[in-house]
């Protein structure tokens, strides 16, 4: 009677820590974004990372109830970086992709990104197929870059950069005649560009846009999924998505 | 001159085609899949850093000329540009260079435009002007170590100041400065990879972007690889230049008799 009521005692002191330690221990995640693909993710004057991934993951965070961090990372360094265990996740506005799926996983989708091309309003580009013998930017390891070098690499030239802002500094200069973009950023870019326009109808490449975890981290890659739907699911999604577009991005 | 850049053009793509060619049967898919992509980017920072080595030795040595001159007018701004050059990092000066002048377009740039709107062309003039300022003080460190009673001499002997320079400063100080120089070209070829940044396409540049669609990176071990084969050509070539310019008596302690 004695030994199991020992037991007992035992078994509920092990349980009160352990349900005790839950509690006091959120989930940790570090999350990486870029901090250069305006209104997704950019730093704001006082150096603070913004924008809609940004929301996406504090609102993702709150849902799990898990303390996370945000830091920002360069854009051709943040998959191996996630492979290193630098950080947990990236919330960056990061195209699903058989070549990136050989290296980490994803969750689902989270929005729903088409390429479009831009150039300077009244430059006689009315599509894709004027841009032969133009020169085309594109930001370097991005879908809208390899899109760009697989259909028009041979007619055009192809110019590809380290940043979004760097390929738009030289459309504005007018070094490039044309630039091949994802849709929203470039809508928001042409919001404060006057004399630039979209070229063309939407270049839909059935990219989905997801949050990239580690291949082997399923319980994060479950939780996130959790989370995005029930955001999308309680109206948290739309107020974040209209805060930055007057249509639906998912 | 156009047979020439005709005769290149088929040599570089024979050279390609050749390498990869010869390399397909014991290379993996990946390697095999990108080697052209490699060998343009190969050439392509060949070229810049053969043009610029060139380029840059030439206005070296007017600049050392009127960095060792006695006229103020000539030295100090001869000092100006040593100076700006040696002590900002490449990458800023590429970036002022290609972002900054170029933000002013067609417009503020006119004549010009045609050149600073090609990324090449600004690549070439920023390694140009850089390596121009260290070869500079590589070749005053040459010119300065003659011994003085040499210059004197010349003088005595009634030669102008372009025969003492030609005859007797020049080609000793080449020799005592070429192995410094040999470092600085060396240099020159890994720092031109930061050309790969305002859109070459050099070497490096098509290892990114090798490496943005298949996330492997062994693709920079491929990289590295090829600037290694090119430092080596380059070692070879200064090696043979320095072979010929080598005087025995001069350079090398006489034998005892």
């Amino acid at each position: 009677m004695f030994k199991k009521l020992v037991t007992v005692a035992l078994v509920a002191t092990i349980a009160a820590a352990s349900a005790g330690s839950a509690i006091a221990q959120p989930m940790q995640i570090r999350i990486a974004t870029e901090g250069a693909y305006p209104p997704f993710n950019q730093k704001d004057a006082a150096g603070n990372l913004v924008g809609f991934d940004i929301d996406i993951a504090n609102a993702l965070c709150a849902e799990m109830k898990a303390e996370c961090t945000v830091v920002a990372q360069d854009w051709d360094g943040i998959i191996p970086g996630l492979v290193a265990n630098k950080y947990d996740a990236i919330i960056a506005s990061m195209s699903i992709t058989p070549e990136r799926q050989q290296s980490v996983g994803f969750t689902e989708p989270y929005y729903s990104n088409y390429l479009h091309v831009m150039a300077k309003k009244g430059s006689g580009i009315a599509g894709a197929d004027d841009l032969a013998g133009k020169s085309v930017g594109a930001e370097r390891s991005t879908v809208a870059s390899q899109w760009a070098e697989d259909n028009l690499g041979r007619s055009a030239d192809v110019k590809l950069y380290d940043t979004q802002t760097a390929a738009y500094s030289d459309l504005d200069a007018g070094r490039i005649d044309a630039m091949v973009s994802d849709i929203y950023p470039a809508y928001d870019w042409l919001q404060t560009h006057d004399g630039f326009e979209f070229i063309g109808d939407n270049i839909d490449i059935a990219d989905k846009i997801g949050i990239a975890v580690r291949k082997d981290d399923n319980e994060l890659r479950e939780a996130l999924n959790g989370a995005l739907k029930t955001i999308r699911d309680n109206g948290t999604y739309a107020t974040i998505n209209a805060k930055y577009f007057p249509f639906d991005i998912y | 001159m156009f047979d020439f850049v005709r005769v290149y053009l088929n040599f570089k793509i024979a050279a390609s085609d050749g390498i990869c060619g010869a390399l397909a049967p014991i290379s993996p898919d990946l390697f095999v899949n990108a080697c052209p992509r490699f060998f343009d980017g190969f050439f392509v920072t060949l070229e810049l850093l053969l043009l610029s080595s060139v380029l840059g030795f030439l206005i070296a040595v007017a600049v050392v000329l009127a960095r060792v001159s006695s006229s103020r007018f000539l030295s100090i701004p001869a000092h100006a540009y040593i100076y700006v050059f040696r002590g900002t990092p490449l990458l800023v000066q590429l970036w002022v260079l290609y972002y900054g002048l170029g933000s002013m377009g067609a417009e503020g740039l006119g004549p010009l435009w045609p050149f600073f709107k090609e990324g090449w062309w600004v690549g070439l003039l920023t390694l140009t002007l850089n390596t121009a300022a260290y070869v500079a003080e590589i070749l005053r460190g040459g010119i300065q170590n003659l011994p003085h009673g040499q210059i004197e001499a010349a003088e005595a002997c009634g030669m102008t100041w372009s025969q003492r320079m030609r005859r007797i400063i020049f080609p000793q100080a080449i020799r005592i400065a070429w192995p410094a120089y040999g470092n600085e070209v060396i240099l020159l070829m890994k720092a031109s990879a930061l050309v790969s940044t305002i859109t070459v396409m050099d070497l490096m540049g098509q290892t990114r972007t090798i490496f943005s669609r298949s996330y492997d990176l062994s693709i920079f071990l491929y990289g590295a690889a090829l600037y290694l084969v090119l430092a080596g050509l380059l070692t070879l070539g200064l090696r043979l230049v320095e072979a010929r310019m080598t005087i025995p008596s001069f350079t090398q302690p006489k034998s005892p008799r």
